[in-house]
């Protein structure tokens, strides 16, 4: 990277997440997204619309979602530990879960996408250039179909922590980054997934951009062990809910 | 039969996170930009570039396009990730260059209903998003059907061409400011 390092200290960024954190806890409003505005993050610095965002009714298109089907995605897509002649190193494990809109319906036969690092927290992209492993049995992108019940499924590896520079000794906690879509456009969403206790939580200005804890807590995946699968692979549950559908479920099919 | 305004809306939303810079190997696809050959009789270009707040391009973000058909009809046909060349499905998907700029082949909506304005929905994702953005790129068509979209009339008058695309040799272009002067208007749908 051509960019001089960001010396900033954690210490700093932990003060101001702590000092947005004070002032949430003064409005009594309950947030259940993250902020666009949100300084520790600086990349959004300059990315954020400074106007408040239109309302307005839903129309034609956007009460529809695109339609993905078997000739878009192969059922070995949802594998990402089978892509190459080399078995990817890593933490084994399969993630799981459900899609369901705001009423518990589920969001059936739609796609969901997924893209990490491997298990030394390198990503397969030209400007991830940190000294860590690439691995020659893993490139981390996934794709599935959710079933009649919304319920997807991925076998792939644990993800390492990242170092990134968003201030000095900046890393993210491991996640696995999804892309996800509805019945109809406006639910569509790209979102990050973490693993239970991390202890990066804390120092990460994207997951603490989610101002609200409960909010963030829905990002967390559960380990399950109904899902882990003896001498195979451990399992973690991380259910989705996409809300601002319009469409009644008669119309939906 | 339970309707989407009833009681029964008891589920919070899962909360948006950026897209980060490490999409590039796992979202984009090939034909992702391509709705329609380019070339093909009554294609047409929609580009545009993508900006920050300094006016500066933004060279990763992922832009997606739904639509309607020429006809106004929402198709509802798979294929997408996986075009034939010969099934309009009516989404796309490109990253920007390196320049900020995305590109879809497509061809121009028709209006979804009688009167209507015929626009492009749009996602917004990037790198210092921290979630995704939603908008609308109208066709600069009959001046009389813009003025009476339910959605351009809300917006302030100095503010309503962020949302109405230019025509140019090629077809449309849509310029998307994050932030700043001409900031795009980007839009919230009714929630729960």
């Amino acid at each position: 990277m051509s960019h001089p390092a960001n010396e900033t200290s954690q210490a700093a960024v932990s003060a101001e997440i702590d000092a947005v954190a004070r002032g949430y806890t003064h409005t009594g409003v309950v947030e259940t997204e993250p902020r666009l505005d949100y300084p520790p993050y600086r990349s959004s610095v300059l990315r954020h619309p400074t106007k408040d965002l239109m309302l307005t009714d839903p129309e034609g298109v956007e009460l529809w979602a695109p339609v993905f089907g078997h000739r878009d995605v192969d059922a070995m897509d949802r594998d990402l530990t089978i892509q190459h002649l080399d078995q990817p190193v890593g933490e084994r494990m399969v993630v799981s879960g459900r899609v369901v809109d705001d009423g518990g319906r589920p969001v059936a036969h739609q796609l969901v996408e997924i893209w990490q690092a491997n298990s030394a927290g390198r990503y397969v992209h030209q400007r991830d250039q940190h000294p860590a492993p690439l691995d020659a049995g893993f490139t981390g992108a996934g794709r599935c179909l959710t079933d009649a019940d919304g319920t997807y499924s991925f076998t792939t590896i644990k993800p390492g922590p990242y170092p990134w520079r968003n201030h000095r000794n900046a890393w993210r906690p491991a996640h696995i980054h999804f892309s996800l879509f509805g019945t109809d456009f406006t639910q569509r969403m790209v979102t990050q997934m973490y693993f239970p206790g991390d202890p990066l939580f804390a120092l990460d200005p994207i997951y603490q951009a989610i101002v609200d804890p409960a909010a963030r807590d829905r990002l967390v995946a559960s380990y399950d062990h109904d899902l882990t699968q003896p001498e195979w692979s451990t399992g973690y549950r991380w259910d989705i809910v996409l809300t601002g559908n319009h469409r009644t479920p008669m119309e939906q099919q | 039969m339970t309707t989407p305004t009833d009681a029964r809306r008891e589920r919070v939303a899962t909360p948006g996170q950026t897209i980060g810079p490490f999409f590039g190997y796992a979202l984009p696809y090939p034909g992702g930009g391509e709705l329609v050959p380019p070339g093909q009789p009554g294609a047409i270009r929609l580009h545009g570039v993508v900006l920050d707040g300094a006016d500066v391009p933004i060279g990763d973000a992922l832009i997606e396009v739904w639509q309607a058909d020429a006809a106004g009809e929402v198709v509802q046909r798979p294929g997408s990730l996986n075009r034939d060349g010969f099934t309009f499905t009516g989404w796309g998907r490109v990253a920007v260059d390196a320049a900020g700029w995305y590109s879809f082949s497509t061809i121009r909506p028709g209006p979804t209903r009688d009167g209507g304005a015929p626009f492009f929905a749009l996602t917004v994702l990037a790198r210092g998003l921290l979630n995704r953005l939603f908008t609308r790129a109208y066709l600069p068509l009959d001046p009389a059907v813009l003025a009476a979209d339910p959605l351009l009339r809300q917006v302030e008058p100095d503010r309503r061409d962020t949302l109405v695309a230019t025509e140019d040799e090629t077809g449309y272009r849509f310029d998307i400011r994050l932030q700043g002067d001409g900031e795009t208007v980007f839009l919230a749908y009714p929630g729960p």
